[in-house]
């Protein structure tokens, strides 16, 4: 076996295809835009490629779990507020703020009559617990959310509307708490992390690639999660959750765990957000830009990791080109977009490519065979289930015999309605 | 408390609870609509607010053609009917062209409105310019009557909430009472069944859609009297009006009335006594909170799941 075929062979990676792609999207980000444009356009690409760690996180809530948040702003502003009260500490130090009637506070605060550094801000003082931070307080708060919601079974649209609610709410008290947060014009002129400027040329090429690596790593992880028994049992629970709770499993535990998840991801992208954009602002915690960003997962492909990253370029693409030149054209377009994926092309770029890429046999042995060797595996143990009935096997089974019913159950649908009425008949 | 004597805390309360009224009847009317899209048809309308905005204008614009030819005095009558009928029937399109393919996938619906809801809000800038435009009140609405010396009720006020009170009462006679709404309640409980026994469930779609529309058109119409009109005017209510539905308990129309007053009253209270924004988040944490604890909603009509 060669590392190539070795590489292919893992489920992880979805196979030829899978590989291939993520190779080329790599290719795009590491070789292609760095050489090709300069470095301010590539420091508006390092920006746009923090909100697609939104939109991988994303993938993974809704594509494959079918739970739709309205408040991924959210998490993407307490990651990047994290950041952000971190590198405003360090550039209010005493020196450089001597003018002020208390120095070594932020400006805002100064200019908001506070004359001591709020308690909440102290650790921030503090790198470690700043990266702590990012990964661990959006998490948090997405754990409350989602363990007040999904343990009473509150699901569908009334956590759409709930999530969307709290992202309001917090955005409403960072505005509405200047004298803490810095208000609506958020926290400016960050510019030294540990004594380094990130403002010059080589620290935003840095930035960029760590940025860009960290993607990557939020990709493997949501692969893995994806692959793993616990990916399978997102999907049967995205389909009919009925049917995975009563198999057995605590499905309000999977919900909070991968909003969680897909919490901290979003969390990691706001802290570099403002790491490469030296600022952050209640612009991108409130409603609107939690909306933007369900948008660009969809335009990529809602169930598509590399597709998302893909759509979250091309739209925020089109917004700077289009709010630069047509300004009022930008919402019409931008509307028509959200319509017109929704309506025309629920699977997004993703799903045009796979459709035109069968069509012409572009990776001949692409998705088709995989496929099929998961159901057969899959019958294959729901036969094992079948013949051998000891409860263990039957619990030990479980994710695959998920599956397993699915595609029998897809079997039967598929069967002349005469027959399929005998099962039905025969069931009762 | 607070530093404020009992006196001026009654006071306080009548006088902010008055002018609580006036956004209670706007997100009332706000909401009957969306209560009738998102709580019979589960449609999650983010154009909603755009539907109020539609009937804001025409009221505007009606205002404005009034005075040239000096029938300001009872314009308004006319206006909230045209309000109504233009509402409805872009809501009868958009039901047509775009929100009977999306029945079977409800998020969907919410991103495809949220779509809409940005064309809609630019064809308004377009149309009307960025600035906020407000329309010409008759001289019997400028008023106010005092019933006490120190309690002054704005004429607007009063008559927005008796327009308010007889939507309500025909919301709920046209659901309650009528043929129609024997349809709609009957497509909703189980639409197989109900197109079996020959009701016609696509059309019954189509208008309970509409009128919802219609419904927030009059809401327009109320909230020229209280406010001038912007573009984005609708995005200010649409997460309150959603709040108010989904807290009230959706599909019941006592629980949208109790919720609509309950969350206007607190936060225009609260908005007294802390500042504007400290008010708003806590009414709105309030509700959050009691929606985890009880997800259904006040007033959940008690259903077999």
């Amino acid at each position: 076996m060669t590392l190539w075929e070795k590489i292919t062979a893992s489920p992880m990676l979805g196979g030829k295809e899978g590989v291939i792609s993520l190779a080329v999207l790599a290719a795009v980000i590491f070789v292609v835009l760095p050489l090709g444009v300069d470095i301010f356009r590539l420091n508006l690409i390092g920006k746009y490629l923090t909100y697609a760690f939104v939109a991988v996180g994303l993938v993974l809530l809704w594509g494959h779990g079918g739970i739709l948040s309205l408040g991924q702003g959210i998490f993407f502003g307490l990651g990047g507020y994290a950041m952000a009260m971190f590198l405003k500490l360090e550039a209010s130090d005493p020196l450089s703020t001597k003018i002020q009637s208390t120095p070594g506070i932020p400006d805002f605060m100064d200019w908001n009559q506070l004359t001591a550094l709020p308690w909440f801000w102290e650790p921030f003082k503090s790198l470690p617990f700043t990266i702590f931070a990012v990964l661990t307080i959006p998490a948090l708060f997405a754990y409350i959310i989602g363990y007040a919601m999904f343990k009473r079974r509150v699901g569908g649209v009334y956590f759409s509307i709930i999530t969307q609610a709290v992202a309001l709410i917090l955005s409403i008290l960072i505005v509405g708490q200047q004298g803490y947060t810095g208000g609506v014009n958020g926290m400016t002129d960050l510019r030294t992390m540990l004594g380094w400027d990130i403002r010059t040329d080589s620290a935003k090429y840095i930035l960029y690639f760590v940025n860009g690596l960290l993607l990557f790593g939020a990709i493997f992880l949501s692969k893995y999660v994806m692959s793993s028994k616990f990916g399978m049992l997102l999907l049967a629970m995205r389909d009919k959750e009925e049917r995975v709770r009563f198999s057995g499993y605590d499905v309000s535990n999977f919900k909070i765990f991968i909003f969680c998840l897909a919490a901290m991801m979003s969390a990691v992208g706001g802290a570099m957000f403002t790491l490469q954009v030296g600022f952050m602002s209640p612009s991108f915690v409130g409603i609107v830009p939690s909306i933007e960003m369900v948008i660009f997962c969809a335009v990529g492909g809602r169930a598509s990791l590399v597709g998302a990253v893909y759509g979250t370029l091309l739209v925020n693409y089109g917004k700077t080109v289009f709010s630069e030149t047509y300004p009022e054209m930008w919402l019409f377009l931008m509307g028509g977009l959200f319509i017109s994926v929704v309506m025309f092309f629920p699977s997004g770029l993703a799903g045009i490519w796979d459709k035109y890429a069968t069509k012409y046999g572009w990776f001949k042995e692409k998705a088709k065979p995989v496929k099929k060797l998961e159901v057969s595996t899959s019958e294959g143990e729901a036969q094992a289930v079948l013949t051998e009935t000891s409860p263990e096997t039957i619990l030990a089974a479980d994710a695959t015999g998920v599956a397993a019913k699915k595609a029998t159950r897809k079997k039967a649908d598929a069967m002349p309605a005469i027959e399929s009425n005998k099962m039905r008949g025969a069931e009762a | 408390m607070f530093g404020y004597s009992m006196a001026d805390i009654g006071n306080i309360v009548v006088m902010q609870g008055f002018s609580g009224l006036s956004m209670f009847t706007v997100l009332l009317l706000m909401a009957l609509g969306l209560a009738i899209i998102f709580g019979q048809m589960g449609v999650i309308n983010m154009a909603h607010g755009e539907f109020m905005t539609i009937g804001a204008y025409t009221t505007v614009l009606i205002s404005k053609v009034a005075a040239n030819y000096g029938f300001t005095d009872y314009y308004f009558v006319f206006a909230i009917a045209i309000a109504f009928v233009l509402a409805f029937a872009v809501g009868y399109f958009i039901e047509f062209i775009m929100i009977r393919h999306l029945y079977k996938r409800p998020l969907d619906t919410l991103l495809a409105t949220w779509g809409l809801s940005l064309v809609m809000q630019q064809i308004f800038r377009s149309s009307f310019g960025a600035k906020e435009v407000s329309a010409e009140l008759p001289e019997w609405m400028l008023g106010s009557f005092q019933p006490t010396p120190d309690i002054d009720i704005p004429i607007n006020g009063v008559f927005v909430m008796v327009l308010a009170a007889l939507v309500t009462f025909g919301v709920y006679m046209f659901m309650f009472k009528s043929r129609w709404g024997l349809r709609v309640r009957a497509t909703v409980q189980n639409r197989t069944m109900a197109g079996a026994v020959g009701i016609n469930t696509a059309k019954v779609d189509r208008v309970t859609f509409a009128l919802g529309c219609g419904i927030a058109g009059i809401a327009g119409a109320a909230f020229t009297t209280i406010a001038s009109t912007g573009p984005t005017t609708g995005t200010l209510y649409i997460v309150d009006s959603f709040m108010v539905v989904v807290f009230g308990g959706a599909a019941s129309i006592v629980g949208t009335i109790a919720s609509a007053f309950g969350i206007a009253q607190a936060q225009s209270v609260l908005q007294f006594f802390m500042t504007s924004s400290m008010g708003k988040v806590s009414t709105l944490l309030v509700i959050v909170t009691i929606l985890m604890m009880k997800p259904e909603g006040l007033f959940a009509s008690k259903l077999r799941k």
